[in-house]
């Protein structure tokens, strides 16, 4: 990996040139390679000890979470799974913290209490992370209830696999009955851990959310754009109304399920093939074709992530784990509760 | 004086809180416009719309999932699982997103949820609507458990539980449903979760139970009593966490201790309870046992249920080999 230099830093694209598009298309471009840089000091740091247990990396489907955050506004929420790193940045939460995390340090989103899969962030409206497939999805139904008082939407991030579990089945009808302000984001990546996804599922997953009456998509999901417009129309059908939503984002992943695959079930030519559709390199060719970024633009992002991503691993080495000596409280204390 | 009834005590409680405080929602399997199959729950559906009070599909997952998602974004929501029975389909709800989620989350948000669910035998329901599934839960930190034994009680304890910031599971044995008792001059107030309550004194033998058990033991204690043994009874009213000192202090006084819960011998709250006073107060115990059903499934045929219950007759004549024998 090329390190930024002060040079590549020091020769800025003249940004006041750019069209509102292209700046907006740099700044999704900067979300998707943050995620991207983040996945990859998270797996280096895993092997180098720093970080624990087992990772599930969003490398080659950042364009998923990305898109899906662009279009949230201040009163939606989203749920994640345990490949949730990728959508919590989409979501805002600060990269570092998330980092700390990682590293189980004191500084962490959730103070190292959580982990990999696990992320909680509310104030960057992350319902949390579960590590349990199917949890994403009820807890975004749930909140639906209560954020359509607010004329919130919110959004449950899942993979394909999950489809067939009774989480999936019984959300969606519920929330259909209820016309719930919530979008099903299926990241269909096409493995369900090892397993292709047509070996184990009967059917066309979209055809069971639309026998529920459930308005359904199927998109590109490695094009940060074609996220953005479906996600964003999909989002203001909720918040109209018009009940839960459900789009089929396809997508691949470039790494194992966890960090302990190395994704030998793979069909020959298959990841290279993916590899053209590189969510990063999709919108780089974008970027630099229609939208009319000169290269040089782009690789100052490339550039400035890549000293931020440098500074956040320094500052996570260095910063403190939590005290085991300190008191920790089992219960909520009571709060008044008179309205 | 008018009469409570356990049944009525549980609606009124809903309806008031529901009328207190509008981030309070209702919903489960047909508590809405049939009001409830135990009938605990006619009219709110009436009395406060279908956007706070509503029949949910069959399904626990749904049900339970959805609570804790509404429960950290702004509502606080009370569910319905029927029967105690069901719970194993709403686990992962519970225990792993709800319980978890304000450590996990370092304090960012509690969980005020609460879910209430008929739970007990007696009724000839059979193995798999019969049970009381305290066990399952009392090793999962971040839960309460409330259990109440009289209808004062069961509206003060509900009141209590819906204002509480955790998750609560609030389980109604199915034989208390039909009980009364006077209606108290003043309101009914929310009581504080945790505190368990002398019900009668004694000074022989601390009986510490809950649910039925407390009307059991409480019958017991009077036929015990025409022999010259005196039981104090302690209804525990909260299961987890368990209210230690109050037990303590019981068993200072009487120096023997009998657990009495309707459930397995084996992971039960009694076996908690006897291993907690022992570690604290070993010296002042003389004796110290429990009194549960064996480790099975429960019997649906009348007399084989009657048998395996500990009620009234039982405990007598435990209490009565126990202490004569001793």
């Amino acid at each position: 990996m090329a390190r930024a230099t002060t040079n590549a830093a020091a020769a800025p694209a003249p940004a006041q040139e750019l069209s509102g598009p292209a700046q907006h298309g740099l700044e999704l471009y900067r979300r998707m390679l943050v995620i991207r840089r983040f996945e990859e000091t998270v797996q280096s740091l895993f092997q180098k000890g720093e970080v624990h247990g087992t990772t599930h990396l969003y490398i080659g489907e950042e364009a998923g979470a990305v898109g899906v955050g662009d279009v949230l506004k201040a009163q939606d929420r989203a749920a994640g799974t345990y490949r949730g790193h990728g959508h919590a940045l989409g979501l805002g939460v600060d990269p570092q913290a998330l980092l700390d995390e990682m590293l189980g340090r004191a500084s962490g989103v959730c103070g190292g209490r959580a982990g990999s899969m696990n992320v909680i962030d509310l104030a960057h409206r992350l319902i949390g992370c579960f590590g349990i497939i199917g949890g994403s999805i009820s807890a975004a139904t749930g909140a639906a209830l209560a954020l359509r008082r607010e004329d919130g939407v919110a959004v449950a991030f899942f993979g394909e696999g999950t489809t067939n579990h009774g989480y999936f089945h019984e959300c969606l009808n519920f929330a259909a009955v209820r016309k719930l302000p919530v979008l099903y984001m299926c990241e269909n990546n096409l493995y369900g851990e090892f397993t292709p996804w047509e070996d184990v599922t009967a059917g066309e997953i979209e055809a069971r959310p639309r026998t529920l009456g459930i308005h359904t998509e199927t998109i590109d999901g490695n094009d940060v754009w074609a996220v953005r417009e479906a996600a964003g129309a999909a989002v203001e059908r909720a918040r109209a109304g018009e009940g839960p939503q459900f789009i089929q984002s396809m997508t691949y992943r470039f790494v194992g399920h966890s960090r302990s695959d190395p994704g030998a079930y793979r069909k020959p030519g298959e990841l290279d093939r993916w590899k053209q559709r590189d969510p990063l390199l999709v919108a780089r060719t974008k970027l630099t074709g229609e939208l009319g970024v000169p290269p040089s633009g782009v690789d100052e992002v490339d550039a400035a992530v890549e000293a931020q991503i440098d500074a956040m691993i320094e500052a996570a080495l260095a910063a403190p784990y939590p005290d085991p000596s300190l008191p920790v409280r089992e219960f909520a204390p009571q709060a008044e509760h008179a309205p | 004086m008018a009469d409570l009834e356990f049944r009525r005590a549980i609606r009124d409680a809903l309806d008031e809180e529901l009328a207190r405080d509008e981030r309070v929602v209702f919903f489960g399997e047909d508590v809405a416009k049939p009001g409830g199959v135990f009938a605990v729950t006619p009219g709110l559906f009436d009395a406060h719309g279908e956007e706070r009070v509503f029949d949910t599909p069959i399904s626990e997952l749904a049900i339970t999932g959805a609570a804790f998602g509404a429960a950290v974004s702004g509502l606080r929501p009370v569910i319905e699982i029927m029967f105690g029975d069901f719970l194993p389909l709403a686990m992962d709800g519970l225990v792993n997103q709800a319980a978890k989620y304000w450590y996990l989350s370092n304090e960012q948000a509690s969980v005020p949820l609460v879910v209430r669910s008929a739970v007990g035998a007696g009724g000839r329901f059979g193995a798999i609507h019969s049970q009381s599934p305290v066990p399952w839960f009392q090793a999962v930190p971040g839960l309460r458990i409330v259990a109440p034994s009289t209808p004062v009680d069961a509206k003060a304890l509900l009141k209590g539980a819906i204002r509480d910031d955790n998750p609560v599971l609030f389980f109604e044995h199915k034989r208390l449903y039909s009980i009364k008792e006077p209606l108290p001059d003043d309101p009914i107030e929310a009581a504080t979760l945790g505190e368990a309550r002398v019900v009668r004194e004694g000074g022989d033998l601390t009986v510490v139970t809950a649910m039925r058990g407390v009307h059991d033991a409480l019958a017991a204690a009077e036929q015990l009593s025409a022999d010259g043994i005196e039981l104090e009874v302690i209804d525990l009213r909260t299961l987890r966490p368990l209210d230690l000192p109050t037990v303590l202090a019981s068993v200072r006084k009487t120096n023997r201790l009998l657990a009495l819960e309707e459930g397995p011998l084996t992971g039960g709250w009694a076996g908690e309870l006897v291993a907690r006073v022992s570690e604290e107060a070993l010296g002042e115990l003389d004796d110290v046992w429990r009194l549960t059903t064996k480790d099975l499934p429960i019997p649906y045929s009348p007399p084989l249920e009657d048998a395996f219950l500990p009620g009234t007759d039982a405990i007598v004549a435990n209490v009565r080999g126990r202490l004569v024998a001793a």
